[in-house]
């Protein structure tokens, strides 16, 4: 790892004003991302600022349907949340799967979000949810802010500070982790609001997180994991690694929204 | 350099580091605890696993400044004089080890397992729970039942919890 400058910001103001000292900063949440990339050299930022300890990100609140979680709210801490788990326990079994305990006691939603990789949880579900990121200075429908790999709608000197969404009234999620990494091979969130169906797919998509109009169409018809039974979703635009083809995936995600629906209807 | 001060098991210590100093570097490197294990470089191994604030969390994924002012407690903390931990011993008792290289993020992971589950602990979830540790040697059955054990030990109150 290259040296790099330690700044501690106490609040979100003194992040931004940190981050705009800096020469070639960057945000640091838990660390559980970027650490492993600075240790690679596949990140090297002259000065890193942590926002770990700004409490204004931490409260999760749930008043009537609104539930938003801030974006220093750890993994640990969403997967054991009661509040979360009475309006949206897909959201909580989601977070359980993330990594090992370790890495949820550190890694935080907001950093998830930021990073965007390709085979994270949390974007599925905030695909699904139809769910707001709230910034620093604006707020960012999920459609539009995942753009693609690592990509995402945010600006630089832009700091998630919450994410915000409607409970819905069935949600479920399973993946298929890689039994090595524990990240998603095929992730699957569905959600059913107000009888519209948002089915969103992470680990499979050649271009990152995306919502599936084929498992959408069949559910929106029968909202049933037999419903799946004949469906077929295209290859195309579909991941091939040393893990698995396109073709693999495909099959995978079909599997994993069955084992999502059972869960949303269970 | 930088300075850091933080409370390793129970006493407050100070050393200079980088900003790039890993906390796993600062407690083997500055402070002599060499209990707490490098196995990888990839955050996947768990052989680093310490307790930061009282939550288990992966040292070598972490940087020395971002515990300034924290409580840590290492593998070497455990014990109360000659007098092992309810999971040392637990260990000990099952054959949970064998080269011991992971053995301290091992233990340091039972702990917290069994700090955040009271309720106590069947095999299945003990295995989940292992996730990020990794042995070479055991084939982890001793390790499931080490835990298992300790947990049981703890729970019914014949010894005391971390
Ligand atoms: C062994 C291991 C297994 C893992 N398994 C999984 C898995 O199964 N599924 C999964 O989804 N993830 C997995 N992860 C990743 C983990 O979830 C990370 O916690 C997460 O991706 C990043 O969150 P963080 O808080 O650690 O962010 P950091 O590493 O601190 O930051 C990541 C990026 O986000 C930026 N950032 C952080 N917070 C903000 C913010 N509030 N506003 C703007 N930018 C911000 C940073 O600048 C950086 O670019 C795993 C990680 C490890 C080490
Ligand atoms: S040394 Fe392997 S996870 Fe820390
Ligand atoms: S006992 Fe040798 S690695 Fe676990």
């Amino acid at each position: 790892m290259y040296d790099v400058n330690y700044h501690r910001a106490g609040s979100l103001e003194e992040a931004l004003k940190l981050f705009k000292a800096a020469e070639d900063g960057k945000f640091i949440a838990g660390g559980q991302t970027l650490i492993p990339a600075m240790k690679t050299r596949l990140a090297a930022p002259s000065d890193l600022v942590d926002l770990r300890h700004i409490a204004d990100l931490k409260a999760i609140s749930v008043s009537g349907k609104t539930v938003t979680i801030g974006a220093g709210v750890t993994h640990a801490e969403v997967a054991a949340s009661a509040d979360i788990a009475a309006a949206c326990p897909a959201l909580c079994h989601l977070a359980g799967l993330i990594g090992d305990p370790q890495v949820r006691h550190m890694g935080t939603i907001g950093g998830s979000l930021a990073n965007n990789d390709p085979a994270a949880d949390y974007p599925a579900a905030m695909l699904a949810l139809a769910a707001t990121i709230i910034t620093s200075t604006r707020e960012i429908a999920a459609e539009d802010f995942f753009t693609g790999l690592f990509e995402t709608a945010l600006e630089e000197d832009e700091i998630i500070t919450a994410v915000r969404f409607d409970a819905p009234e069935k949600a479920g999620y399973a993946k298929f982790p890689n039994p090595a990494s524990r990240y998603a091979m095929a992730g699957v969130f569905v959600a059913v609001d107000g009888g519209a169906v948002r089915v969103a797919v992470t680990g499979a998509g050649d271009d990152g997180v995306f919502r599936s109009a084929e498992l959408e169409a069949a559910l929106a018809a029968e909202f049933s994991a037999s419903a799946l039974e004949a469906v077929a979703v295209p290859a195309d635009d579909l991941m091939t690694d040393i893990h698995a083809s396109a073709e693999y995936r495909a099959g995978l995600v079909v599997a994993m929204a069955k084992r999502a629906v059972a869960m949303a209807t269970s | 350099m930088t300075n850091v001060t933080m409370t390793v098991n129970g006493q407050k210590v100070s050393g200079s580091v980088e900003g790039r100093t890993l906390l796993v570097q600062f407690l083997r490197d500055t402070l002599g605890l060499t209990g707490t294990h490098v196995g990888c470089d990839t955050s996947q191994c768990g052989a680093c696993t310490i307790h930061l604030d009282g939550k288990s969390v992966k040292a070598c994924s972490l940087l020395a400044v971002q515990a300034e002012g924290a409580e840590i407690t290492t593998i070497e903390g455990l014990a109360e004089g000659d007098v092992l931990h309810p999971v040392q011993a637990a260990f000990k008792e099952h054959h949970g080890l064998q080269c011991g290289f992971c053995t301290p993020g091992m233990i340091m992971a039972a702990t917290d397992m069994i700090r955040r589950h009271p309720e106590g602990l069947d095999e299945g979830t003990v295995r989940e729970e292992l996730e990020g540790n990794i042995c070479r040697c055991t084939g982890y059955h001793n390790i499931v039942k080490a835990i298992m054990a300790a947990s049981e030990a703890v729970k019914t109150g014949s010894t005391k919890a971390a």
